[in-house]
């Protein structure tokens, strides 16, 4: 046990290190969602969209949540990058030829993404902050739509990693993952509710787990606990599950990849 | 005679998608020896050193580490053993000093062992100016010892090397069979990969020459040379058409072992190069057969894989790894 710690741990240092070498792309992965989606995008459409759909004092405030999401979404699907490129140079073998437990890699791995993408929620949150959206529920409310970001993204990440270790080049993942990520905001309850979507969308948008969570997370920002929790109870039955999958394939890929 | 034995591979074979990668595969690595895998790419000394480094499991035989099997005990296995991939297999945003500290707490040393082997391992691959700087920063040749320090770091009774000398310069090349001799000398058994003959020759105890997922021939280099029999005469004639004649009137002369006919004309392997010259001389003149080239040199290397691969080495290589 004190062995498997000290593994994790230093694996994932690694990743917190390099992160930290990269002084740009940290700039940019924390700044660029909340930039483009909530600032842009929210301030945009404030007059345009209406505030009987919605529900909402400001699109920003029904927005928010959807960026939450996103960026769950955009880092979890995201986060198998960095194994790929160790896949493909070697680098895990190197580390896989070391008596590790086999999880460790993909265990640091977790936990890194699942630590950037809360941290960053916060950062989502407090900007919202400041152009008038305070979550209702306060910050039991806020714990709790952390935990819902870590259970979708846990999902997210093992389907990331899945792929990682089951693409032949890196230029098909980038093209997976490029071809996923915008189909998968539009058809969900992200920019627009389900109820206002043309009818074949909104049919699709039920499927999206990405739907679950907004419609969890959003009550907590712009309602309250009574209207929040059944939803909350629902997302996170509905996570358990959609995790299960993706650990269990996640985990197939890794064993046909590693031997 | 009997030396002891540090790996024992026993009917190796691995098939991935039906594709047989390596077939009935058997050699010993005698412990402290430098051993060699040669072949051209794609030839299966990969596989091999992956399933021997518990990366792959075979698909049929087995492989005894120091009588740990490399499936059931891999853990054991992994513990006694250090690996040094291909060049890249470096992190270019942590430094040399940080790549040794992540594997040391892989190998699960304590943090005071730690201390005392990076800067020991840093002195001795001569890397202490540089062990601070990000390793993007590195050349080929850093890189490589930096990959050799993270191999020693376990301080491990066998060594596997993947390709180690594959695109370096011919400096780094000799300053890094220095650091693999100097490991032999320490006690550390060597199992390397390598598809450079004079690498094989120059720095290996003992080779196994693979092709098509097949032991062709194993032995010390020089054994395999000599096991060819005679010098060799290579004769480029001028005109193609008698070569046959002339193949036929040298079979008989003295101190000739055995002819073959090239593309451009013959190979001569011979007992005695001071009797043979002038006789096959003779035999050209008698035939009027204008000889363009002679060639006389003892067997190298290359004709020992020619000899048992029927090709050579160089002819599948790609040309990006010419240069």
């Amino acid at each position: 046990m004190k062995e498997y710690s000290q593994e994790i741990r230093a694996l994932t240092m690694r990743w917190v290190r390099r992160l930290s070498r990269e002084k740009f792309s940290m700039l940019f992965t924390l700044v660029q969602p909340m930039l483009f989606w909530l600032i842009f995008f929210g301030n945009l459409f404030q007059r345009a969209a209406d505030m009987q759909v919605t529900q909402s004092s400001s699109y920003i405030s029904f927005l928010t949540a959807g960026v939450v999401v996103m960026t769950v979404l955009n880092n979890g699907l995201a986060g198998g990058v960095d194994l790929l490129f160790d896949k493909e140079n070697g680098f895990l073998e190197r580390l896989m030829s070391t008596p590790i437990h086999r999880t460790s890699v993909i265990l640091s791995r977790f936990i890194f993404v699942t630590t950037i993408t809360s941290l960053q929620v916060l950062v989502i949150l407090a900007v919202a902050w400041l152009f008038g959206v305070h979550p209702v529920t306060g910050l039991a409310g806020v714990a709790t739509i952390l935990l819902i970001g870590m259970m979708f993204g846990v999902g997210l990440t093992a389907i990331s990693m899945a792929m990682a270790f089951s693409v032949k080049s890196h230029g098909d993942f980038f093209s997976v993952l490029g071809f996923l990520s915008l189909p998968m905001i539009f058809l969900s309850s992200a920019l627009v509710p389900l109820a206002a979507m043309p009818g074949w969308m909104g049919f699709l948008a039920q499927f999206n787990p990405m739907t679950w969570a907004i419609d969890a997370v959003r009550p907590l920002i712009l309602q309250g606990w009574a209207e929040a929790l059944p939803h909350v109870g629902m997302v996170i039955g509905v996570m358990v599950v959609f995790d299960a999958l993706c650990l269990y394939g996640g985990a197939r890929a890794f064993r046909r990849a590693i031997g | 005679m009997s030396r002891p034995v540090a790996i024992d591979v026993s009917h190796l074979g691995k098939t991935y998608d039906k594709v047989r990668a390596v077939e009935d595969l058997s050699f010993q690595v005698y412990t402290g020896e430098i051993f060699g895998l040669l072949g051209p790419n794609g030839a299966g000394k990969s596989t091999t050193l992956r399933i021997l480094i518990t990366l792959l499991n075979p698909t049929s035989g087995s492989a005894r580490i120091f009588g740990l099997d490399s499936v059931k005990d891999a853990d054991r296995v992994r513990q006694t053993i250090g690996y040094v991939p291909q060049e890249r297999a470096i992190d270019r945003f942590l430094t040399g000093r940080e790549h040794l500290e992540l594997l040391a707490d892989l190998y699960h040393l304590s943090a005071d062992d730690a201390a005392t082997r990076i800067p020991q391992l840093l002195k001795l691959v001569e890397l202490e100016q540089q062990a601070d700087r990000p390793a993007k920063t590195y050349s080929g040749g850093m890189k490589r010892k930096l990959d050799i320090a993270c191999g020693l770091l376990p301080d491990p009774k066998i060594l596997f090397l993947d390709e180690p000398t594959l695109g370096l310069d011919v400096q780094s090349r000799l300053r890094i069979w220095d650091h693999v001799r100097a490991m032999r000398e320490r006690g550390i058994t060597v199992v390397m990969t390598t598809n450079y003959l004079d690498e094989a020759d120059q720095l290996c105890d003992r080779i196994a020459i693979i092709d098509g997922g097949r032991i062709k021939a194993l032995g010390a280099p020089n054994e395999l040379k000599v096991g060819l029999g005679g010098d060799l005469v290579s004769l480029t004639v001028r005109e193609h058409d008698r070569v046959e004649k002339l193949a036929a009137a040298i079979r008989d002369l003295p101190a000739i072992r055995a002819v073959t006919t090239t593309t451009s004309g013959l190979d001569i392997r011979v007992d005695s190069p001071e009797k043979a010259l002038p006789a096959i001389l003779d035999a050209a003149n008698r035939l009027t057969c204008q000889l363009e080239f002679i060639d006389y040199h003892r067997p190298r290397l290359d004709d020992v894989f020619i000899a048992h691969t029927g090709r050579s080495i160089k002819d599948d290589q790609p040309k990006a790894e010419d240069t």
